[in-house]
């Protein structure tokens, strides 16, 4: 390699927080997108069904739950400038109350499940649950994930750490507010 | 070679390319029995000839993969194996439990036996004192490994070996599950193969193929391991859960069909970063390495790789396909070309690039070599598209028009002649890559005026011999 190419930061250089962490960013908003057009392509073979299904979530809730969850991230956010402010104390309060955000979203989701799981409602009742129960299931596991993380980088409180923390979060975030109208407004 | 115990890699090439050769001849035998279904009934039972093809194969290739880390693993972390005398003891068992798995194949001596018995399995057939003699000599090869690199330097190299090495002697501890409920059965099977060689084997030849990279084309160590570590990221986050696309028909509930369709879709970006690696890293390459035969396979590893893994993965593994062409020649076709272009040639590559070191010599046999690369590879490549092809009207016969197994597999003759023959190129490709190998010990071609050129006044060409 040139001394030229060693000396400029490539454009991968300048992402905020780790490599990695961008990878899997991009990896799992692949998936998600699969799983959505996936979705999406078999709702055209049964729309009817598909809208009775719909009918069993709770909207309301999941209303509730992005304003939980967008919230949560605006309070990621903060601490990311938190942390390049290099204010740790404010830093720690930020990650704790979004960490706090998260655990409400997923006491709102788990009422839903407990609803329809009640309503006997199960994966194979029809497509529609397998579809939203992978879908939301798979996403309340990364909350729980981001949770962890979050927790996880606040210990060092390095801007680089809560950067990457964030991203995840913010990731999880957006991929929530695709899964919303799609699987339960549409 | 800078260290003495590498010496131990040269015992593990040659007992992995020795399995090589019955490998494919036992392969050459069934692509026969596919011509003529009578063939051998008596002596060699076609499931038994299977399980002989597909078990060398999976032993010779983990040869290999050992005897790659106890080449590797010395320069990588500076220092020597820990003990020599440890793993000359894990190869001798695993030749005894290579040669008890076919005697007991060939003769079943023990059955109903609870240690020395065959199980009634498929695949994971293997006597329960062979499975018990794997596990031992992978904990004596992964305590021999781990204590050296625990000693030397750690580098991004011997830490996705080790990762992929760990992972996939634990995953073999499955092999011990064996329920009588046969979905069950294949359930765990798949947690030992799929999470093979679409999880771990893939962390193994990142790391071996990083290693080649780094000593044939000279780039920056930082530059090669940045794409290392992408590479299992990827490889980790597509094969794990993908291992989903072998859970659609067996038994398993109903949403293994989206996570299995989805995932093991990406699966294909990780072989498609390992070739983008190998391409990206010889065009910035500031080395011109006189061993090209290594280059050569590292390249058709990465390029073969791609296409048999990814490509051909991906044509079957959607589950609306799937349910069509599930267990046809498709799938034959994607096996061979897959496990030949990732970890056959991974194994031929680093054998071919360690063979002049080990033996003391330059690697004066190139052409031999390169020319066994495209032998085998055309033959390879051929029988993929025969059985493809097979695969295609037998899908559309058996599974469309709804005719019985028997009469399809007759109007299939022709192509079954036809992978015959590309089975007779790979098993010359073969022995030619051994002669090639360890015979040969002068230059083949002398340099025409262009080289020649190039050789006076280039100070830092090297030619290829």
């Amino acid at each position: 390699m040139t001394d030229q190419a060693t000396d400029r930061p490539s454009a991968l250089d300048q992402l905020p927080g780790e490599l990695m962490m961008w990878v899997l960013i991009v990896s799992e908003l692949l998936v998600f997108g699969a799983g959505l057009a996936a979705f999406l392509a078999v709702r055209i073979t049964d729309p009817a069904g598909f809208a009775e299904a719909q009918g069993h979530l709770h909207r309301a809730g999941a209303g509730v739950n992005t304003i939980v969850l967008v919230t949560s991230g605006w309070l990621a956010a903060l601490a990311v400038q938190a942390a390049e402010a290099g204010r740790p104390g404010r830093l720690r309060a930020l990650v704790a109350g979004a960490i706090a955000l998260g655990a409400v979203f997923l006491v709102l989701k788990g009422a839903e499940y407990a609803d329809l799981a009640h309503a006997g409602i199960t994966f194979e009742t029809h497509a529609f649950f397998t579809f939203s129960y992978l879908l939301t299931g798979f996403h309340a596991a990364h909350v729980m994930a981001g949770m962890i993380l979050l927790a996880v980088v606040a210990v060092p409180a390095s801007p680089r750490a809560v950067e990457t923390g964030a991203a995840f979060w913010h990731m999880v975030d957006l991929v929530w507010v695709l899964l919303f109208p799609v699987v339960y407004l549409l | 070679m800078k260290y003495q115990s590498q010496k131990i890699a040269l015992a593990y090439f040659l007992v992995a390319m020795a399995l090589f050769a019955v490998q494919v001849t036992m392969g050459l035998v069934l692509g026969w029995i596919y011509v003529d279904g009578n063939f051998l009934t008596e002596v060699l039972p076609f499931n038994v000839a299977r399980m002989l093809h597909t078990n060398s194969l999976i032993v010779w290739l983990l040869l290999g993969f050992f005897g790659a880390a106890y080449y590797l693993i010395p320069e990588e972390t500076e220092r020597e194996i820990h003990s020599s005398k440890l793993a000359y003891l894990q190869l001798a068992i695993f030749v005894l439990g290579t040669a008890g798995v076919v005697v007991t194949y060939f003769f079943n001596l023990f059955e109903g036996n609870f240690l020395l018995g065959r199980e009634g399995r498929e695949f994971l057939e293997q006597p329960r004192w062979v499975k018990a003699g794997i596990v031992v000599a992978a904990l004596i090869f992964l305590y021999n490994v781990s204590m050296t690199v625990l000693a030397g330097k750690k580098t991004a190299i011997t830490n996705i070996l080790l990762l992929g090495l760990w992972g996939l002697a634990l995953l073999f501890l499955f092999a011990f599950v064996n329920p009588s409920n046969l979905a069950l059965d294949k359930m765990y099977w798949w947690y030992v193969v799929h999470l093979w060689v679409e999880g771990t084997w893939e962390l193994v030849m990142a790391s071996i193929l990083a290693f080649l990279m780094l000593k044939l084309t000279g780039v920056d160590r930082e530059v090669v391991e940045k794409w290392l570590y992408v590479i299992a990221a990827l490889a980790l986050f597509s094969g794990i859960l993908g291992t989903g696309h072998h859970y659609y028909w067996i038994g398993t509930p109903g949403y293994w069909q989206w996570i299995g369709s989805i995932f093991s879709s990406l699966e294909v970006v990780p072989f498609f970063a390992m070739m983008s690696f190998a391409f990206v890293m010889v065009w910035k390459g500031r080395r011109d390495h006189p061993n090209k035969a290594a280059l050569l396979w590292s390249l058709g590893c990465a390029t073969l790789a791609f296409f048999g893994a990814g490509v051909w993965g991906f044509l079957h593994t959607l589950h609306g396909v799937n349910y069509y062409s599930h267990g046809t020649q498709i799938t034959a076709a994607h096996g061979h070309l897959a496990f030949y272009g990732a970890y056959v040639c991974l194994n031929l590559a680093i054998i071919s690039y360690a063979m002049p070191h080990l033996k003391g010599r330059d690697p004066y046999n190139q052409v031999l070599n390169m020319a066994s690369f495209w032998l085998m590879s055309g033959g390879v490549v051929f029988m993929t598209f025969t059985l493809t092809f097979a695969g295609t009207v037998q899908t559309h016969l058996q599974r469309v028009n709804g005719e019985a197994f028997m009469d399809v597999q007759d109007q299939l003759w022709v192509f079954y002649a036809m992978r015959f023959g590309s089975g007779v190129a790979v098993v010359l490709g073969a022995l030619l890559f051994i002669y090639a190998i360890l015979v040969p010990r002068r230059e083949v071609v002398t340099p025409g005026p262009l080289e020649k050129g190039r050789l006076d006044h280039d100070a830092d060409h090297v030619a290829a011999e």
